[in-house]
């Protein structure tokens, strides 16, 4: 029962709090701030530190799993999903860091939430977010995962709408939910493909959707076809368009960005460190699977690299300094992909958790700064921040080099080593699309540095008066994610730097995870790539400072001589405009003037059903004629009918 | 004193909303308190003792409680109850809706509360006796009860175009039972004067004959479920019944199609059913799409509502018609769940109608903020009806989706565009109605729910999270009974193949 606790303290926390907010609402009493601190907090507190007990013996090199069985959850005939929970390394490394980073994070959301009619609620939906990523990355089979999925999604919704009095952020929420459900539906197509294969040469007590039965008929299902197409290949390829919707992947990232409407924290937890994350967890849960569809693989690391590129290109032009984050962080989840795509599993996780440090960093930096310019979000009303948040500014400084890729930060580490096996993997154009994006995402954080700490201050006279460091809560966490985001990298510390590449080696992800640690490539090439990439990303640093380093002029002027491409960039490339023109009129126009207004009132309504019944009260009418209580029309008819049978009888 | 309880409970569950009703008849209609009070006890004695079922249903058996008696030798009909998995639950969400609809009309319905809840009553003992009749003559007569009551619980105390929608759910209703009974007397004839399913069960029809039969039997149950395009009764006879018969409509009325499909026209006509499964199937994912498409689009709450059923008919349609044990239990289930999840969210929009007189979403916007109780309890049949997993519907779905994959690819990978848009209509109406600033000054004012309405949607929300999390204690007892009917259609199935194997 140790690992269901993991789950139940912060669920409990959540049934808390949201007793507590509701019952406060309803007799229109204050919330107690105290209780909900120490429920909303110290539950999920103490989550981490059982978590860190069932850990460690992981970190130390165990190897053998941890199984609990809770319940049998769903059971038909030969059908049976069990509730059981799954700790190994890789739920491991998951689990600490949602209820580390987790935590942090809610101490930080006592500070930011303050005074917000919503507080106890805020802690209930953020609980409750924590429960359903414990239960993603800790359930053991696909069904469970399942559930946390579709329960990150729902607190997703809830919180990207807080506010929900602004329609603008309630419409991010559903629109949120709404692509994710599009996902979602390839996701369990992907599961239900699988379940055909699996049910039918299941044993008794077969429970098929279990990962480690999966892995344990991965022979089956390599020769298997569905329709015509190999089973690996199928079945991925829905689970990962599941991914693409969680994980902000194109096509499907567009939500992503719109869902920083929710409070900056949840920005943090949900939309950068966990939830967005979960596809590349899945993916790595499913590694033998994955290792079998070598045709999926290539597609995640062709829409990987994309993204990753798309995203930095976007990222570049923003001015809510939010958004640029946003589009940060599905470029930096494009290269987990990428990762995922040339088969390093390992360091696409490896990534996950480093991201997962600086970028939640940089979000609770930015909701630092949002905090004391009392709501505003536009970098171009920024500018020399620096004096009055000396804490934030440095801390996000740090996070700034990490993402940046500057030696010896983690994601220096993570990147290089995502690049160095897409190169060594034979894909030299992803390389260079990788590459592209490092360059780019070097430019848009050290721009976005620039125009917010440093240079003469564009702020309002207003919100210059009300400038402040945050308090101590909050910068707390921002000290220990930057402390994280600079070292965590030497956990991956590659061969070549005279590193052992622990990382890598502890996860052992992957088949063929024994050929990519190995040295197939010479060494030279491998410090020389690393060489490039620091060089770009240096380039790209002293540019963003040539250009923005005297604010905002210069900069527009260029932007003005480049106005197709700068419209092009800050429209993000026109995408929702797109997918409004092309999806969401379509189906409306169809639904409404076709289907409801043409088929169903006037075809199927009106025409059938109320004229048929017109039809025969008509006939009724006519016939009724003939019985119209007139005697002597009677009689007539009577005379008429005698004659004519009189007729026939004489003339035949 | 048990034995003879436990030999006659199903008479018990069936008559005593009948002995209600005529007990009602002698209270003068003066006597507001005391009507509501006899009708409160008789639908909560009557769910009583429907626990009674559930408690001593054994999971490994058919039918069970049997009554059999002779009743009307000169025809062959014979007295004959009993319940299988497929109605156990049904019988229990006609109980258990009940006492919630006479709950909640004690607030509602102010005027001719007598003659309202007599039909009530009345509406509860056809439901109840269509559900446990064996005998398809006792299960014609309740079949075509239960129009009546429904048809001037619509007329009278329903709202709007009342009569038109009530004509129009009398006629459709009727249109179908036609051929069903000239189907039955067909039947009759073929099985020596006998009307015990039992009998008929055994009969030996030639494919012919079985197709002219089933179609008649599919029709009645088709227009009832509704399958599209036979379903413009249905948003017409929803919106317009108050807000109890929009619920016992929504929540048991419509299940009585399907489970008519699942009691006599598949395991009756397993041929004929197999040449009209892919087609059948069909309709039913026009069904889930077209309704899910056309409930975006309304502007009435409880008109969205009414569309959505027929997209979640369809998803139980649709499991029926793949035949495999999971699709069936599924679909089973989902009658179940559907029965909660709509009746529940007739309720909600018939509190809000209650205080306000409007049902158009356009009217409302950021009451969030004034009811938050409220807003708590419709999002959570919101999810509900989404099937998030963790409610009921989510396993519905999912053993309806996964178990009809196999049989009917092309149908299942459509109908999960149902998922998708389910999503849509439901989050966009309440983002409208709920989210945003506070549209009017007049919807300050909002009240939130009382105690009574709290006591309505209860056992919902709670059954809602049962049976998503522990869907086992339910599955179970219906396990038995698909597994009887898959079985009866595969055997059916094999023979036919071994016979031109000889041939």
């Amino acid at each position: 029962m140790v690992l269901a606790w993991i789950i139940l303290l912060p669920l409990l926390g959540a049934l808390i709090n949201g007793y507590h907010a509701l019952s406060c609402r309803l007799r229109q009493q204050k919330v107690i701030h105290g209780m909900v601190n120490f429920v909303g907090v110290g539950l999920p507190f103490v989550a981490f530190l059982i978590a860190l007990s069932q850990g460690i013996p992981f970190i130390l090199g165990a190897e053998e799993p941890i199984r609990e069985n809770l319940f049998s959850w769903i059971s038909v005939g030969s059908l049976h999903i069990e509730a059981g929970l799954y700790l190994d390394r890789l739920s491991t490394l998951m689990v600490l860091i949602i209820t580390g980073v987790g935590t942090l994070i809610h101490l930080y959301s006592i500070g930011y939430m303050k005074g917000d009619s919503g507080y106890a609620k805020y802690f209930a939906y953020l609980n409750l977010f924590l429960t359903s990523m414990l239960i993603l990355v800790l359930g053991d089979n696909l069904l469970l995962l399942f559930l946390g999925w579709e329960g990150v999604g729902l607190c997703s919704y809830l919180l990207i709408g807080f506010w929900f009095e602004d329609k603008a952020k309630a419409q991010a929420g559903k629109k949120a939910f709404i692509v994710n459900r599009i996902g979602d539906v390839g996701f369990l197509l992907g599961i239900f493909a699988l379940g055909v294969l699996l049910l039918p040469g299941a044993g008794e007590n077969a429970v098929i959707f279990n990962f480690e039965y999966i892995e344990s008929q991965i022979g089956l299902i390599t020769v298997s076809k569905v329709f015509w197409l190999s089973a690996p290949f199928i079945i991925t390829l829905f689970l990962f368009v599941g991914a693409t919707g969680k994980s902000a992947q194109i096509p499907l990232y567009v939500w992503l960005p719109d869902a920083m409407a929710g409070p900056t924290p949840v920005s943090a937890l949900i939309h950068a460190a966990t939830m967005v994350t979960a596809g590349v967890y899945m993916i790595a849960r499913m590694d033998f699977l994955f290792d079998v569809a070598p045709e999926t693989l290539h597609i995640i690391a062709i829409i990987g690299a994309s993204t990753a590129l798309f995203a930095a290109l976007i990222a570049m032009v923003q001015t809510d300094i939010k958004k640029v984050l946003a589009y940060s962080t599905v470029s930096q989840l494009g290269y987990m992909f990428l990762a995922m795509g040339v088969g390093a599993y390992a360091y696409g996780v490896f990534h996950l958790m480093t991201h997962a440090f600086f970028k939640a960093c940089l979000f609770l930096g930015s909701g630092s700064v949002i905090h004391a310019m009392s709501g505003e979000q536009d970098i171009r009303k920024m500018g020399g921040l620096k004096k009055a948040l000396p804490i934030t500014s440095m801390t996000f400084l740090i996070a700034t080099m990490t993402i940046a890729g500057l030696p010896p930060f983690a994601a220096f580490f993570s990147k290089d080593h995502i690049l160095w096996k897409t190169y060594s993997h034979g894909h030299p154009i992803l390389w260079v699309m990788g590459l592209l994006a490092a360059f780019g995402t070097a430019f848009y954080m050290f721009r976005l540095y620039i125009l917010t700490f440093t240079g003469k201050s564009r702020v309002s006279e207003e919100a210059k008066a009300h400038l402040h460091e945050s308090p101590f809560n909050m910068t707390f966490a921002l000290i220990v994610l930057a402390v994280l985001s600079a070292v965590a990298g030497f956990l991956g510390l590659p061969e070549v730097l005279g590193g052992h590449d622990w990382i890598a080696h502890w996860l052992h992800l992957g088949s063929n995870a024994a050929e990519a640690h190995g040295a197939s490539h010479s060494h030279t090439m491998e410090l020389l790539l690393m060489g490039v990439s620091v060089a770009v990303a240096t380039f790209a640093i002293l540019l963003a400072f040539v250009l923005y380093r005297n604010g905002l002029e210069g900069p527009n002027k260029r932007a003005r001589a480049m106005r197709p491409l700068h419209n092009l960039l800050t429209n993000k490339f026109y995408v929702d405009e797109i997918y409004d023109a092309c999806v969401v009129r379509p189906i409306y126009y169809l639904s409404q003037s076709i289907l409801f207004t043409v088929i169903d009132r006037k075809l199927i309504d009106e025409v059938l059903v109320n004229r048929s019944g017109r039809f025969l009260a008509w006939l009724g009418s006519c016939v009724s004629r003939i019985q119209n209580g007139f005697v002597n029309r009677y009689a007539f008819c009577f005379l008429l009918a005698f004659a004519l049978m009189l007729g026939i009888w004489v003339f035949n | 004193m048990f034995n003879f309880f436990d030999q006659n409970i199903l008479n018990f569950v069936i008559w005593t909303p009948l002995l209600g009703a005529l007990l009602l008849l002698t209270i003068p209609q003066k006597q507001n308190l005391w009507i509501k009070r006899i009708a409160l006890m008789t639908v909560s004695l009557t769910f009583l003792f429907s626990l009674h079922l559930v408690c001593y249903f054994k999971s490994s058996s058919g039918y069970q409680f049997e009554i059999f008696r002779p009743w009307i030798p000169a025809i062959g009909a014979y007295y004959a109850l009993g319940v299988d998995g497929f109605s156990l639950w049904l019988v229990l969400l006609a109980t258990l809706l009940m006492p919630i609809a006479v709950l909640f009309s004690m607030g509602s319905i102010k005027e001719k509360e007598k003659s309202f809840y007599f039909n009530l009553l009345i509406l509860e003992t056809a439901m109840l006796g269509t559900l446990c009749a064996l005998d398809v003559f006792l299960f014609y007569l309740f079949w075509e009860a239960m129009l009546i009551p429904m048809y001037f619980l619509i007329g009278i105390f329903g709202h709007g175009r009342k009569v038109y929608a009530a004509i129009k759910f009398f006629i459709f209703t009727l249109i179908g039972s036609v051929l069903m009974l000239l189907a039955i007397v067909y039947l009759r004839q073929e099985a020596e004067g006998s009307f015990l399913l039992d009998h008929w069960s055994l009969l030996a029809l030639s494919p012919q004959v079985q197709g002219v039969l089933f179609a008649a039997f599919a029709l009645a149950f088709a227009i009832k479920v509704p399958l599209f395009p036979l379903h413009t009764w249905l948003p017409d006879a929803h919106t317009e019944a108050p807000t109890a018969g929009s619920m016992i409509l929504a929540g048991v009325l419509l299940k009585m199609g399907t489970y008519g499909f699942v009691r006599f026209a598949i395991p009756l006509f397993p041929d004929a059913l197999l040449v009209a499964k892919p087609w059948i199937a069909t309709l039913a994912v026009v069904g889930i799409v077209y309704g899910a498409l056309v409930a975006m689009v309304q502007k009435d709450m409880k008109r969205l509502v009414a569309y959505s059923s027929i997209s979640h008919l369809g998803f139980v349609m649709l499991g029926l018609m793949a035949l495999t044990p999971q699709a069936v239990t599924g679909a089973t289930y989902q009658m179940v769940n559907h029965g909660l999840t709509s009746a529940g969210l007739f309720l909600m929009v018939g509190m809000l109608y209650d205080r306000t007189h409007t049902r158009l979403i356009a009217d409302y916007g950021g009451i969030a903020k004034q009811v938050p109780l409220y807003t708590f309890v419709f999002l959570i049949l919101t999810f509900a009806s989404i099937a998030l997993p963790g409610t009921n519907s989510f396993v519905g779905e999912f053993l309806i989706l996964s178990g009809s994959l196999k049989e009917l690819p092309y149908q299942t990978i459509l109908a999960t565009l149902g998922v998708i848009f389910g999503a849509v209509y439901m989050l966009w109406m309440v983002e409208r109605v709920f989210f945003g600033p506070l549209k009017k000054d007049s919807l300050k004012g909002l009240k939130d729910m009382n105690w009574r309405e709290v006591l309505c949607v209860l056992p919902i929300i709670l059954l809602v999270v049962w049976m998503g999390v522990k869907p086992n204690f339910f599955l179970s007892k219906i396990e038995i009974a698909t597994q009887t009917l898959t079985e009866t259609v595969q055997q059916n199935q094999l023979a036919k193949q071994s016979l031109k194997l000889q041939k």
